[in-house]
């Protein structure tokens, strides 16, 4: 039932152009995984390969001890909840759940019982006999999950799932995409550029850039070890500042702010306040450098305590503990 | 304030009835009203040579003429709907798969929008010439001694001409099918365009063969477009009497055929009550097609 999938050096072009550049990655099963990346940066195109969607261009797909790359996706035991979901409008919330049944010639009664089974577990059993089009985006969300877990697949590939869903909603859905993956043990592998998104759930996260691997890893292991500057801005609250020869890394949260010189062990920058902003438990200061622009996050009552005002200079100092250096760009 | 809400209620509903206006006059004056004249004078007597504006069915008596009497066989109105319904039954059948086909081809596997409107044009490019040309044509092509029978004689398939080929059955419904398959083609073209390509992969991802996603997606969601197809088809060929006289030789009887023929003997009332008859006939077949799909949501 459970198999690890690897890929080993999957390349995908499109004419001239390479979306997905020599990959290799191993993916243990049960693991909830978040390829993630800017738009363009080749994780849609690996997630349809994985699929069987798209054609490699080279390498091998591997799941458990079977090379996949070449078999039809529901050869394979993967199945794709897809984006925006494309339910099958004509027909009703049981009937689409049920449809892969269908299409094994598996009789009305058998396929229904289990299509009911499913959308039990996604909690929509009372819509079963509706259409697509009298649900809400929710609730459309879960009868996709459930047509694509009934074929009791080994992998399960979300396409951005949460993009089309409202902020709230987004949130509270990650939550049970956590919990589904966790109860049937399977493995997810889910498709986002947002970071705070896959941060939240994932137990690998795969960030890609340009068609490549920039860094893979838990989510703590990213954010505390950025590789890259490209890593460090794309995950969020981290500051790159550049020093002689290299570039470090400084998370928003490890930056101090004094009125006057900095302690001596740590290091320092002269900068000037331009924005502030109030986000509830913390408050985020926007300053400007020689070194370049840089983002403190002071905790609400440290800020209370001595205020900042927009245009004060102040000098932003860290431990050198907290600096992360980090590699030069990718080559 | 109510009285500014009732007087704007009422002006907006005045602005409704003028933008409605135009097309109800085209409406009244060039559908309505002939039809109810048609009607009038299907009910109006007649002799050799006048018609007398004095209440009498006997349009409509003269048509069934003998309907009873000669039972079991059939009278000639009977036959006569008989071979028009089988067709317009050929027709529907023929343009019915090969408008599918062509749609299907422009829809899913054309994929540049481009390419799509090009090849659409060159569906309408029959259309640049009148309906009788097109018909014409197919005479020299068909005939005794046209390019199809002098071919396959030169090529030793056959010893004399077929007779078949023009001038029969076969003749009429090829012409038909010729005119009309483009009719077909541009509305289920409609609907399939307007079936999202993912569910087409969310099929596939569910392990679903070619057939099975024709069968159980594609079909269901293009029905408006073949029902709408079938409607413009089968109103068209159920009246037709033009390409039935020329590409039949004027040898094979329709439901249009008699009303052309009432009209040249000039008995107004038995071609209006013919009419009539051919309109309450397609009339139902429109309407038991309406019935397997809500026309109007979809224009």
């Amino acid at each position: 039932m459970q198999a690890r999938l690897e890929l080993a050096g999957v390349s995908k072009f499109y004419g001239e152009t390479c979306a997905v550049d020599a990959l290799d990655l191993k993916i243990p099963a049960g693991t909830y995984c978040c390829l993630l990346g800017p738009s363009g940066c080749g994780k849609t195109s690996t997630l349809r390969m994985i699929a069987g969607h798209e054609a490699t261009s080279r390498g091998d797909i591997i799941l458990g001890s079977s090379n996949v790359t070449d078999l039809p996706p529901a050869k394979r035991g993967t199945a794709m909840m897809f984006q925006s979901y494309a339910l099958f409008p004509h027909l009703s919330v049981l009937d689409n759940v049920a449809f892969a049944l269908k299409m094994r010639g598996i009789d009305k009664a058998a396929r229904h019982a289990k299509a009911r089974d499913l959308l039990k577990l996604v909690h929509m059993e009372p819509y079963a006999e509706r259409l697509p089009a009298q649900l809400s985006g929710g609730q459309q969300q879960r009868v996709a999950l459930a047509r694509a877990l009934i074929t009791e697949p080994q992998i399960l590939l979300l396409d951005e799932p949460l993009s089309a869903l409202d902020p709230f909603l987004r949130v509270k859905m990650r939550g049970e995409l956590k919990r589904l993956q966790r109860e049937l043990g399977i493995t997810f592998i889910h498709v986002t550029h947002g970071q705070e998104e896959a941060m939240a759930v994932a137990d690998l996260v795969v960030l890609m850039n340009g068609g490549r691997i920039e860094q893979q890893g838990t989510p703590r292991e990213v954010f505390n070890r950025p590789r890259t500057a490209f890593v460090a801005r794309f995950i969020g609250g981290h500051n790159v500042i550049a020093r002689d020869d290299h570039e470090i890394a400084v998370r928003a949260d490890r930056l101090s702010l004094h009125r006057g010189a900095a302690p001596r062990e740590a290091d320092a920058l002269i900068a000037t306040v331009s924005e502030v902003e109030y986000q509830g438990s913390f408050v985020q200061i926007a300053l400007s450098s020689t070194a370049g622009d840089l983002v403190a996050q002071l905790p609400e009552a440290d800020f209370d305590a001595a205020p900042f005002a927009v245009g004060e200079g102040v000098t932003a100092a860290w431990l050198p503990m907290a600096a992360h250096p980090l590699e030069g760009p990718h080559l | 304030m109510s009285i500014a809400r009732t007087l704007n209620d009422a002006r907006s509903e005045l602005v409704a009835w003028l933008q409605a206006g135009p097309m109800m006059l085209v409406f009244g004056l060039f559908f309505l009203l002939p039809l109810a004249l048609v009607i009038i004078v299907s009910f109006w007597d007649y002799n050799e040579y006048e018609i007398i504006p004095r209440f009498s069915a006997r349009g409509y008596t003269e048509t069934f003429e003998g309907c009873l009497t000669e039972l079991p066989n059939l009278c000639t109105i009977l036959k006569t709907y008989l071979k028009t319904l089988k067709l317009c039954f050929l027709v529907w059948a023929i343009t019915l798969t090969i408008g599918f086909t062509v749609a299907y081809f422009l829809a899913f596997h054309v994929r540049s929008t481009t390419w799509q409107i090009v090849l659409s044009l060159l569906c309408t490019i029959p259309f640049w010439t009148s309906n009788v040309i097109r018909m014409i044509a197919w005479i020299p092509l068909l005939g005794r001694n046209g390019l199809v029978n002098s071919g396959l004689q030169k090529a030793g398939v056959i010893d004399k001409p077929l007779e078949w080929l023009l001038f029969s059955e076969f003749a009429v419904v090829l012409a038909l099918v010729h005119l009309f398959t483009f009719f077909m083609v541009v509305p289920i073209f409609n609907s399939m365009i307007r079936i999202d390509k993912r569910l087409i992969e969310a099929a596939y991802d569910a392990g679903a063969t070619g057939w099975q996603t024709l069968r159980d997606i594609v079909i269901p969601l293009a029905k408006p477009g073949i029902v709408i197809g079938s409607i413009f088809v089968i109103t068209i060929v159920m009246g037709d009497f033009i390409t039935v006289g020329v590409m039949g030789g004027q040898q094979i009887a329709s439901a249009g055929k008699i009303i052309e023929v009432r009209l040249n003997a000039l008995h107004f009332p038995a071609a209006a009550a013919n009419a009539v008859i051919l309109l309450g006939f397609t009339f139902l077949i429109i309407a038991s097609l309406s019935r397997l799909v809500d026309v109007r949501k979809e224009l």
